[in-house]
């Protein structure tokens, strides 16, 4: 049996400064680290991540909790109730994710700024980041998610039909059957499969102003001719590292995003998830105005020490866990 | 019939797709945090032996393909059909010339085959990565001549056509690399 971590001594301490660097960050700024519980009564509803449930026999019959995909709803919560600026380092679970970059139990670094703008969110990742990951060469570069795709492909994300989305998917990947793709799927490949590709390695890349069918829960603004949603990527070379949003406090809306969301779910045959209505009553008091951000932490890891597989920075991954 | 979802997928498995079977030679696994899931695989189709990129949504499903290989002895060719035989049960499988096209020079009765079966039938032979062969044909070997690298053209019991040093004399057994076709040294027993 092969019971030894798949790491380095080396690698182990990287971790361990890279955790100590972020906590040192944030206190520097004054920005708060809380806890919120790992396993909940509710489910993350977006339907392209799954979380993984759990049951608790009792003589009563059996209680379904789900392990979280991230912090997101209840860090919410303590919003509402006037925390401030929050942050939190947790170990978050997402069923099926497996592979070079991914792992289905990996740690995620996230936080929320009370009263910033997402652009300045995105300043203060890009000066987190720099901190750790100090010989990066080039200054971060900022691109609009539309920019990106007049630039390859000359049509713009935002209003472009799903007709000439998949005709743009045939002609750029041959691989792949676009039968059955929705509009956030055929975004998602052309993004992943032939933008994604050619971000400069070794430098911090930010996409943002998402087109409103990617928009989860992030804000949506009107511009002149249609509306974007108010979130960002941010990528080291070719991969990513975090997501964030101008968070959306409209309570109505949020009620509306979580039931849209079990909606796709059904029109993908998925089992449709528990909404947590306790971030729904927090939003209904009131969230403030914020800006917030999930990083995966061991995808930085990867970054710092130049390991090519996630399973090269995690002591014990999925197989040997 | 068995079909696979891309969450199974992993190398070496093996699947139909547009009614010809495949094996996965590298599977990567590639999804936004907050998207659509892929599945992006490179398979190697059985029967032709060409390496393709797929890129499949995750969820999709495929066909299992019922593809076994088995160890197997080469025991002759009758015009039609090369014949195989599995060494502990006897039982004899006959393989149509697409199957053996690229090793049909390497037959050798006797020998040891991994013969890749679908459905039942042979799809493909995979020789043994060395094999000695008896030298059928060949000029004659020059005496003292050592320079380094020189060889000339020789034919081997199978038929194939391989390069050897000009030594070497006909009827003489040598070790051959199948997957180069390249000379290796004389047989230790001749």
């Amino acid at each position: 049996m092969d019971w030894s971590p798949n790491t380095t001594q080396q690698t182990r301490k990287s971790r361990a400064q890279m955790l100590h660097d972020i906590r040192a960050f944030f206190l520097q700024r004054n920005v708060l680290e809380v806890e919120t519980p790992a396993l909940s009564q509710f489910g993350n509803t977006d339907p392209f991540i799954e979380s993984i449930q759990c049951i608790q026999h009792k003589s009563e019959g059996s209680e379904l909790r789900y392990l979280h995909t991230s912090p997101e709803y209840p860090m919410k919560r303590l919003l509402a109730a006037g925390s401030g600026d929050i942050y939190q380092i947790s170990k978050v679970w997402r069923a099926g994710e497996s592979g070079n970059k991914h792992n289905p139990e990996f740690t995620l670094l996230e936080w929320y700024r009370v009263g910033f703008s997402y652009q300045k969110l995105m300043q203060e990742i890009e000066e987190l980041l720099s901190n750790l990951l100090p010989d990066l060469p080039k200054k971060a570069q900022f691109k609009t998610y539309e920019s990106l795709f007049l630039e390859k492909f000359n049509i713009n994300p935002h209003i472009a039909t799903n007709e000439q989305l998949i005709d743009c998917v045939r002609e750029y990947i041959d691989h792949l059957d676009s039968d059955g793709m929705n509009n956030q799927s055929l975004l998602d490949a052309l993004l992943s499969f032939c933008i994604e590709p050619e971000f400069e390695s070794s430098r911090l890349t930010f996409v943002y102003d998402y087109p409103v069918s990617q928009s989860a829960l992030a804000q949506i603004r009107q511009t002149e001719h249609y509306p974007v949603a108010e979130r960002f990527e941010v990528y080291l070379g070719q991969a990513e590292l975090g997501n964030g949003y101008q968070e959306e406090v409209d309570s109505k809306r949020n009620k509306q995003i979580l039931s849209d969301e079990n909606q796709a779910r059904k029109a993908f045959n998925l089992e449709t998830v528990n909404e947590d209505r306790l971030f729904l009553a927090a939003a209904e008091k009131g969230i403030p105005a914020s800006a917030g951000v999930a990083i995966g932490l061991d995808r930085v890891l990867m970054c710092i020490t130049g390991e090519k597989s996630i399973q090269k920075v995690i002591n014990f991954p999925w197989d040997k866990a | 019939m068995a079909t696979v979802s891309t969450s199974e997928f992993k190398s070496g498995l093996k699947f139909i797709l547009d009614g010809d079977p495949y094996t996965i030679v590298e599977n990567e696994f590639v999804k936004p945090g907050k998207g659509q899931a892929f599945s992006r695989v490179k398979i190697r189709n059985l029967k032709t032996g060409r390496v393709v990129d797929k890129t499949f949504k995750s969820g999709e499903k495929v066909e299992a393909a019922d593809v076994m290989e088995v160890d197997m002895e080469y025991l002759y060719e009758d015009g039609e059909f090369w014949h195989f035989m599995e060494p502990t049960s006897f039982e004899q499988h006959a393989a149509e010339e697409t199957a053996v096209m690229d090793v049909k020079h390497w037959l050798k009765p006797q020998e040891k085959y991994i013969v890749t079966l679908w459905n039942g039938s042979p799809l493909s032979a995979t020789p043994p990565n060395f094999i000695e062969l008896q030298i059928t044909e060949c000029d004659p070997g020059v005496a003292g001549n050592t320079a380094q690298g020189a060889t000339k053209p020789a034919t081997v019991e199978t038929g194939a056509q391989i390069k050897v040093p000009l030594f070497v004399e006909e009827g003489e057994m040598v070790k051959i690399d199948t997957r180069t076709g390249e000379y290796l040294s004389r047989a230790k027993d001749s």
